[in-house]
């Protein structure tokens, strides 16, 4: 049913059309409205080879909503092939094209033998939002573009976080997850970004394990490509932020991976003491600090709402308040994402609230005593509310509009200390 | 064709005013085939995702000050909430003010498909107005609203029982598939303004309505008015519901853009007797000049206008031209809406650049006065030349194709979408985003060195051409720009 969608965290299932943007080599072909593109494309790094202006788009009008549009789809996709460069087509549906009842998949089988490949997925936006989305359109390209491998690379492993485009800090967490995973003497597969795309997809059947670093999203593809290839998976439940969390990580990945313990340990105690090198030369900051209280809360999706409250409790000490997830998960992953927030040193567990409704998440904050100036980590909609309460406020979640984030990370031992910068940054704008 | 505030929906462009989105020829020719009405709409079998009129109409009402915008739709329609939001802050916070407007929407989802959403509308609208107080409410449909026969008028017409009748509330019609041309959401947001906001007149004032986006030159125009003993009042971006009840009292209306102006500006020309000021619009000497002039003599004050033409011109004439030299010659391809294609490369004649192509988004063969658009017409009568026009639609794949064949020195464009990709194409670019950056003597001047520090310097394009790959095939860049077209296509 309809429901007030005050403050949007999320967009719809149409926004599936970033994943593939996110795919050097792939390109989304619409069969959707003239203004879908535009308004699903906002977000950081939008002119890069492919972009919402260069997909291809049916651009429904009055008359396909009354005639159909199925050969609006077929001279598109056609001349798409002609036009643009890319490797793979993946021709998306929308709201409209659902429900006038256009066959976008047959109208894709027709192109089989069109000597490039064309795929579909269906993406209408009021079937699910863009998590949804982005899982859906990896689900057709497991079913419909991959193949099964005779050959398994030894150490390859397949690596998934996180919503192309969407979360910010997507591919600059990506990038330092890759690195983790190299440490351990493993080689790691990821699709997006610059210079991964089809050749990395290709590899996806070889892999020896797919790494799912996420509470919720992408399991039911790591579970399909157990199922299609006979690739075993791990599901680690957040992105590891700091010390104490990637330390963990770099644990549970070599013991899955079987990759020697003392090497494991090796690593970490390198990392551990340059970390610490830095965490002892600024501990005063964080100390000794007049404006700053214990409390916190994070307004975000699954995946930040979780790696945050574990950094800032077992890494950093602080005590969570309530904490917010705004990524309307499925009903029947809550219950385990709430027990991920119980795995908090001390005893430590934080209450969770899924909520879409900014309103009333403010409302809470508001009457919230946080016995001090808390820190409010959110979206751009968190600005105002951190006014008024007098929290120190960093946006780190979609909607970010007044920050520009091209290749940062918050993931690994340093993503810890690039989120302690960028909170003492704003918190030593102010002084008691 | 004769402005009807009783209907709900303002009819699109297509059908009130003949536009069309896709064309290749010249100025000669597309203004020849306007005036006598044989200018026909090319559809296209190729296209690429372009923009519908639903963020124009909603986008430019919730910058009204204090007001709740209710997207009757699935949640992707609501991702420019934030955008809006953040704007409507920054923009308030220039002035001094503050704009609490909320921008919402209804999540539409499956069932809503298959059951309908009108009594969840009314419960949100209600809940909108209890949470907010907004100053207007206005409700915006979308095409799973519109497709599946949302009655959004019935609904606005029980919640007007019990909000307070002091707040206006009106539907406004954007369904993203109506209309190929994103300016029928400005005339959607017009209707909605004129319908249920403005008041028949009182008493007149002194105040000149300003049609524009951002309000960027404020501060300027006020003391250019000053001058005229007047006051400009500035909309929609931070004008109040009450002030906006008085456009009809006002002296006058100008636009700063004729494709954003003409439903309002002649609707209230119709309803109420203000006069709109259609000259040609104040970028570039001559359209300073003739703009200022129609506002003296649609108020009364031509010889304050002349003064003040006088004492500018002694100012900024000499620098003007004396730039113009350094730009003398330069070749330049324009991709814009026709409010601005036209206008600029006028501009780009008078500071002595040759205009080799002139693509705008749409064309409209009149506007609602049932006249050829003034920039059109002016030339029409005054370019020492003929030169390419076409009709683009936002086509990507069209302006870059026409940038490789005519490789201009510099490409304009004005909204997002293609300034980029013809960098990485080699031509400089120069994206005329504020609509007040060749505003007056000043915005012309500073407009020429602009243009010229962004011909002398071209490292960005050049560091960025020489290491990407560009989206398009061979053989595309060896086809005709038009080729797409139905019935041209070869």
């Amino acid at each position: 049913m309809a429901k007030i969608l005050d403050q949007p965290r999320y967009k719809c299932a149409l926004s599936a059309m970033q994943t593939i943007q996110s795919i050097e080599g792939a390109i989304p072909i619409l069969h959707s409205g003239p203004g879908c593109g535009a308004k699903l494309g906002s977000g950081a790094g939008n002119s890069g080879h492919f972009s919402h202006n260069i997909f291809p788009c049916t651009n429904i009008s009055e008359k396909e909503v009354v005639f159909g549009g199925e050969k609006r789809l077929d001279e598109t996709i056609e001349n798409a092939l002609k036009v643009l460069d890319a490797e793979l087509y993946v021709v998306l549906t929308s709201c409209t094209s659902e429900i006038i009842g256009d066959d976008a998949e047959e109208v894709v089988r027709s192109f089989k033998d069109a000597g490039k490949t064309v795929i579909y997925a269906s993406t209408p936006g009021f079937k699910g939002n863009n998590y949804i989305g982005n899982d859906w359109v990896i689900e057709s390209i497991i079913t419909q573009y991959l193949k099964p491998s005779d050959k398994k690379t030894k150490g390859l492993v397949n690596i998934w976080a996180g919503v192309p485009l969407h979360d910010p800090f997507w591919l600059g967490n990506l990038r330092e997850l890759e690195k983790l995973v190299e440490d351990l003497g493993l080689i790691p597969n990821t699709i997006f970004g610059h210079d991964r795309g089809i050749k990395n997809l290709n590899k996806i059947p070889e892999a020896e394990f797919n790494l799912l670093v996420s509470p919720w999203l992408g399991l039911e593809n790591v579970k399909l490509l157990e199922k299609k290839f006979g690739t075993p998976y791990l599901q680690y439940p957040t992105i590891p932020i700091g010390a104490s969390e990637t330390s963990k990580f770099l644990r549970t990945v070599g013991e899955f991976a079987g990759v020697d313990k003392e090497k494991v340990e090796k690593i970490i105690n390198k990392y551990e003491s340059e970390y610490y090198y830095y965490i002892e030369r600024f501990a005063d900051v964080f100390l000794e600090t007049r404006v700053m209280a214990k409390r916190f809360v994070v307004v975000s999706d699954s995946q930040y709402s979780l790696a945050l409250t574990k950094f800032l409790v077992n890494d950093f000490g602080l005590f969570p308040a309530k904490q917010y997830i705004t990524d309307d998960a499925p009903l029947k992953y809550r219950k385990q994402i709430e027990e991920y927030f119980k795995e908090l040193n001390y005893g430590i567990e934080a209450e969770v609230e899924f909520s879409s409704d900014g309103y009333k998440i403010h409302g809470e904050i508001r009457d919230t005593d946080y016995h001090g100036y808390p820190l409010i980590l959110g979206s751009s909609w968190e600005k105002k509310i951190a006014k008024e309460t007098k929290a120190h406020y960093l946006s780190i979640s979609w909607p970010i509009n007044e920050r520009l984030v091209i290749n940062s990370s918050y993931v690994g031992y340093a993503g810890g200390l690039k989120l302690l910068e960028d909170i003492y940054s704003v918190v030593l704008t102010r002084f008691n | 064709m004769a402005i009807n505030l009783k209907i709900s929906a303002v009819g699109t462009r297509e059908d009130r005013l003949g536009s069309i989105t896709g064309y290749s020829g010249d100025l000669h020719d597309i203004v020849e085939k306007s005036k006598c009405g044989t200018l026909k709409n090319k559809e296209r079998c190729f296209s690429q995702s372009s923009t519908c009129n639903a963020g124009c109409a909603l986008g430019q009402l919730s910058g009204i000050k204090d007001v709740a915008i209710i997207n009757h739709a699935p949640s992707g329609c609501t991702a420019m909430a934030s955008g809006v939001t953040v704007n409507n802050d920054q923009l308030a916070t220039k002035r001094g003010i503050a704009n609490a407007t909320v921008f919402v929407g209804t999540d539409m989802d499956e069932n809503d498909t298959v059951f309908g959403a009108t009594g969840s509308l009314k419960e949100i609208i209600l809940e909108t107005y209890n949470r907010y107080k907004p100053k207007a409410i206005f409700i915006g449909t979308s095409c799973v609203s519109g497709i599946i026969g949302e009655d959004v008028d019935s609904v606005i017409e029980q919640v007007k029982k019990e909000i307070p009748v002091e707040v206006p509330i009106a539907a406004v019609h954007c369904e993203g598939f109506r209309s190929r041309i994103w300016a029928t959401g400005f005339d959607a947001s017009d209707h909605a303004v004129l319908s249920s906001i403005v008041k028949p007149p009182k008493q007149k004032n002194n105040k000149i309505n300003f049609k524009n986006f951002y309000e960027s030159a404020r501060e300027e125009i006020t003391e250019i008015f000053s001058n005229f003993g007047v006051e400009p009042f500035f909309f929609y971006q931070n004008a109040t519901v009450e002030e906006l009840s008085h456009l009809s009292e006002s002296l006058a209306t100008v636009s700063i853009c004729g494709v954003l102006g003409t439903y309002l500006g002649n609707g209230l020309e119709e309803k109420y007797g203000v006069p709109f000021v259609k000259t040609i619009n104040p970028l570039g000497v001559a359209g300073f000049e003739t703009w200022l002039r129609g506002i003296g003599t649609a108020i009364g004050k031509e010889s304050e206008v002349e003064a003040y033409i006088e004492k500018e011109r002694a100012i900024y004439l000499p620098k003007i031209e004396e730039v113009k030299k350094q730009l003398k010659g330069l070749r330049a391809v324009l991709g814009m809406g026709p409010g601005y294609t036209y206008e600029v490369s006028r501009v780009l004649q008078e500071l002595g650049m040759e205009v080799v192509w002139a693509a705008s988004w749409h064309h409209d063969k009149k506007h609602d006065d049932d006249k050829l658009p003034a920039p059109l017409k002016y030339l029409e009568e005054n370019s020492p030349y003929n030169f390419k026009v076409s009709v683009a639609d936002q086509q990507n794949f069209e302006i870059l194709n026409i940038l490789n064949h005519y490789k201009p020195d510099i490409y304009f464009s004005r909204h997002p979408g293609t300034t980029v990709w013809a960098i990485k194409q080699g031509s400089a670019a120069l994206c005329v985003n504020d609509e007040y950056m060749i505003f007056g003597y000043k915005g012309t001047l500073d407009f020429a060195y602009t243009v010229l520090d962004t011909i002398r310097n071209r490292s960005f394009e050049k560091n960025l051409a020489a290491r990407v790959k560009l989206p398009y095939t061979e053989w595309w860049y060896k086809q005709e720009n038009s080729t797409f077209f139905k019935g041209e296509a070869k």
